[in-house]
């Protein structure tokens, strides 16, 4: 096997990204550490926009198709918006001295190396390859989670830590029974490891051993993505981590988990002795979708509640890949894009507004836009947008599915409709009380925050332009692009 | 079990022994009340995984098995139960431990869950082996929601991973079976060290630690 292949135009950026993580363990200064995260991430961003031209090359190790390299950008692009949040939280948290100088370092090594984990987790040809990087990933994580040192915090990330490490745990008994299931035909060796060869040889693959491991890789990778009943991690991870860390969560470890499941989908369909595999996958995206629309009421906390939100997305997604065809599979993957791109702009403004009030539940922040105008309408434009009402993008994505579902499986739309309009009624409600109504104190003790300017603000916007745009007009190539995904994905 | 193919081949006799004896251990785990004997039952369960490797390695002369065989004899037959005993020692907590579910009811439960893996593993070659490691896993699982202490659930995960290897050492070629141990070991290591970071801080009767950042306490 060649670890090389890291080195090929393919791998550049998880390469970049491991090489931005071992630099930064060895910067002492936080300062300068800051700054060499954002610069990593852009340089990793740039890497990531070769991939569409590189789409169908790779070796044993990487594969690089439409939905890979599309599903990389896209964790490239929110985790460089996202280092630019971050420098700014950093500062703001070494002024409020509420983080030791020391911890910083651990947490812009771990900032890159859970991002390279991802980047990795997705281009991967290999399924051991893709668990081990999803494994480096959540041990990133639990140590980002971890960083504030409260009580809290720390229960947060053993959680994480413990039923995600059960998760992947199950996951690779999955992978062994797969690879033994594709072993008759493909033979032994690498190749029975690796989506490229079982994907075309799904139908001679043997059937009982595929559900058997089916049911292993679906039940391992639902914990990640954060499906529900394997859910318990999502909310205490994304309250009590640092919000960078929650943006990025948000944007990448769901989908890189719905990646796998959508493959392993791809593998089952193909093979007439293996279960129908969209039955199991609707339902837990049916379930995860349904407690979090219900959940959303209950929650005080913000980003709590923006957790659940995630949950419910991912479930939608899941649905989607779980119904299957191309329009369904198109559908999917413009939803978690979207949906990925406004997490990302919601958690960098909560993290902003739970800076300036100096708390972070609802009782806290309130009245955004009438004191803080810019910044107050920019978070309800995203909440606008994460209720999937028009003129944002998420809006033609539901639509989409929800035709698709009237038309194939009539049934599901019923719990599919409830859970949508429950959840996007909880979003309507707390837009209300955090934007509009009368404003809540900022927070006197020093340092005296300011609200955020234009040049703070401007990646979040430029996330929702794009969603925005995906939403008015889908330029021709983007069409062709997202048909493309869903057609290969079958 | 129906008779297969491979019945009286010493090379799947002596596998099948060992998998069986950490079948049993697996059980004996479920009932154990007390945390030092729970540690004790992973050593020994770990050792035979071990040995159990080290016969594959032999069986189907695959030498990557034998580093498999070595992780975990050096780690998790020795460094981890050590490491877990010494936190144990350290920390003040409590040896007998409360149990979520009853004895009685686990074990029927795990009896239970035998019998769903040997249902669910499909017939072939390799039914027997398959089976014994998913009543592992599944056993460590129960294991895990059997306990309310962290440390046993801990146990119970390092458990549900010794079914794991056993799977991974059992299937013959199985490409990146060192490589994936190893993975699987960082990740143990990871978990023996959050544990032995809860328990340092539990014995200063609280888990917060406001004293190094007070102003934290509202925000993030």
């Amino acid at each position: 096997m060649s670890a090389l292949e890291l080195f090929s135009p393919a791998g550049l950026a998880p390469f970049c990204a491991f090489l931005a993580a071992a630099v930064l363990a060895l910067v002492p200064s936080w300062r300068v550490g800051a700054w060499i995260n954002v610069a990593a991430s852009c340089l990793c961003f740039l890497a990531a926009c070769w991939l569409p031209w590189l789409v169908g090359t790779g070796g044993p190790l990487l594969l690089v198709d439409r939905l890979a390299a599309h599903l990389a950008l896209l964790t490239a692009f929110v985790a460089m918006t996202t280092s630019w949040f971050s420098l700014s939280y950093v500062n703001a948290e070494i002024a409020a001295q509420r983080i030791d100088r020391r911890r910083l370092r651990l947490y812009h090594a771990m900032y890159q190396l859970f991002v390279g984990g991802m980047l990795l987790a997705l281009l991967s040809n290999n399924l051991g390859l893709t668990w081990v990087a999803i494994e480096t990933a959540t041990i990133a994580a639990a140590l980002l989670v971890g960083l504030g040192r409260t009580s809290a915090a720390m229960e947060a990330s053993w959680k994480l830590f413990i039923i995600c490490g059960v998760g992947i745990v199950l996951a690779l008994f999955g992978t062994a029974l797969l690879y033994l299931a594709a072993l008759p035909a493909v033979g032994p060796g690498l190749p029975a490891m690796n989506w490229s060869t079982i994907i075309p040889a799904a139908g001679r693959c043997n059937g009982p051993l595929l559900n058997l491991g089916f049911v292993f890789l679906l039940i391992g990778y639902a914990t990640t993505a954060g499906l529900v009943p394997l859910h318990a991690w999502m909310a205490d991870t994304y309250a009590e981590g640092p919000t960078p860390a929650s943006a990025v969560l948000a944007g990448s470890m769901l989908n890189v988990a719905l990646l796998v499941i959508l493959r392993l989908r791809g593998i089952m369909a193909a093979n007439a002795t293996a279960i129908d595999p969209g039955p199991p996958i609707m339902a837990l995206g049916l379930l995860s979708l349904l407690l979090a629309a219900f959940s959303l009421w209950r929650q005080r906390d913000v980003k709590r509640f923006f957790a659940f939100s995630t949950i419910g997305q991912s479930g939608v997604v899941a649905f989607a890949f779980g119904l299957g065809g191309p329009a369904a599979i198109f559908a999917g993957v413009l939803h978690m894009t979207l949906h990925t791109l406004i997490h990302a702009s919601v958690f960098q403004c909560v993290g902003r507004a739970a800076r300036l009030k100096g708390g972070q539940t609802f009782a806290d922040i309130g009245g955004l836009i009438a004191a803080h105008r810019m910044f107050g309408l920019t978070l309800a434009a995203g909440i606008v947008a994460l209720a999937a009402l028009p003129p944002f993008g998420l809006f033609a994505s539901e639509f989409l599915i929800v035709a698709d579902t009237l038309r194939r499986a009539p049934l599901a739309s019923i719990p599919l409709g409830i859970g949508l309009v429950a959840g996007a009624w909880a979003l309507i409600m707390r837009l209300q009380s955090l934007c509009l109504g009368t404003p809540t104190p900022d927070r006197r003790s020093p340092p005296n925050t300011l609200a955020p300017d234009a040049l703070a603000l401007a990646p979040v916007w430029l996330q929702l332009a794009i969603v925005l745009l995906l939403g008015l007009a889908m330029p021709g190539p983007v069409v062709a692009w997202f048909t493309a995904i869903a057609g290969a994905a079958r | 079990m129906h008779a297969s193919p491979t019945f009286g081949v010493l090379a799947h006799d002596v596998a099948h022994l060992l998998g069986g004896a950490m079948l049993v251990l697996s059980f004996v785990l479920l009932y154990q009340r007390r945390l030092t004997a729970m540690i004790h039952v992973y050593a020994l369960q770990s050792l035979v995984l071990a040995a159990a490797a080290a016969w594959q390695g032999w069986a189907q002369g695959a030498t990557p098995l034998y580093l498999v065989a070595l992780i975990a004899l050096a780690a998790k037959g020795i460094a981890i139960p050590i490491a877990l005993r010494r936190i144990l020692d350290r920390a003040n907590i409590r040896r007998e431990i409360e149990t979520a579910l009853g004895i009685f009811p686990s074990i029927i439960l795990g009896l239970a869950l035998v019998a769903l893996a040997i249902l669910v593993v499909p017939p072939g070659a390799l039914r027997e082996s398959l089976a014994f490691a998913l009543s592992v896993v599944l056993l460590g699982m129960l294991t895990m929601i059997a306990r309310r202490n962290a440390l046993a659930q801990v146990i119970g995960f390092l458990s549900l991973e010794n079914g794991l290897i056993l799977a991974a050492v059992g299937i013959e070629g199985m490409p990146l079976v060192a490589e994936l141990s190893i993975a699987v070991l960082v990740l143990l290591a990871c978990v023996v060290c959050g544990v032995c970071f809860f328990r340092i801080r539990e014995r200063f009767d609280s888990l917060d630690v406001s004293h190094l950042d007070r102003a934290g306490e509202a925000h993030r």
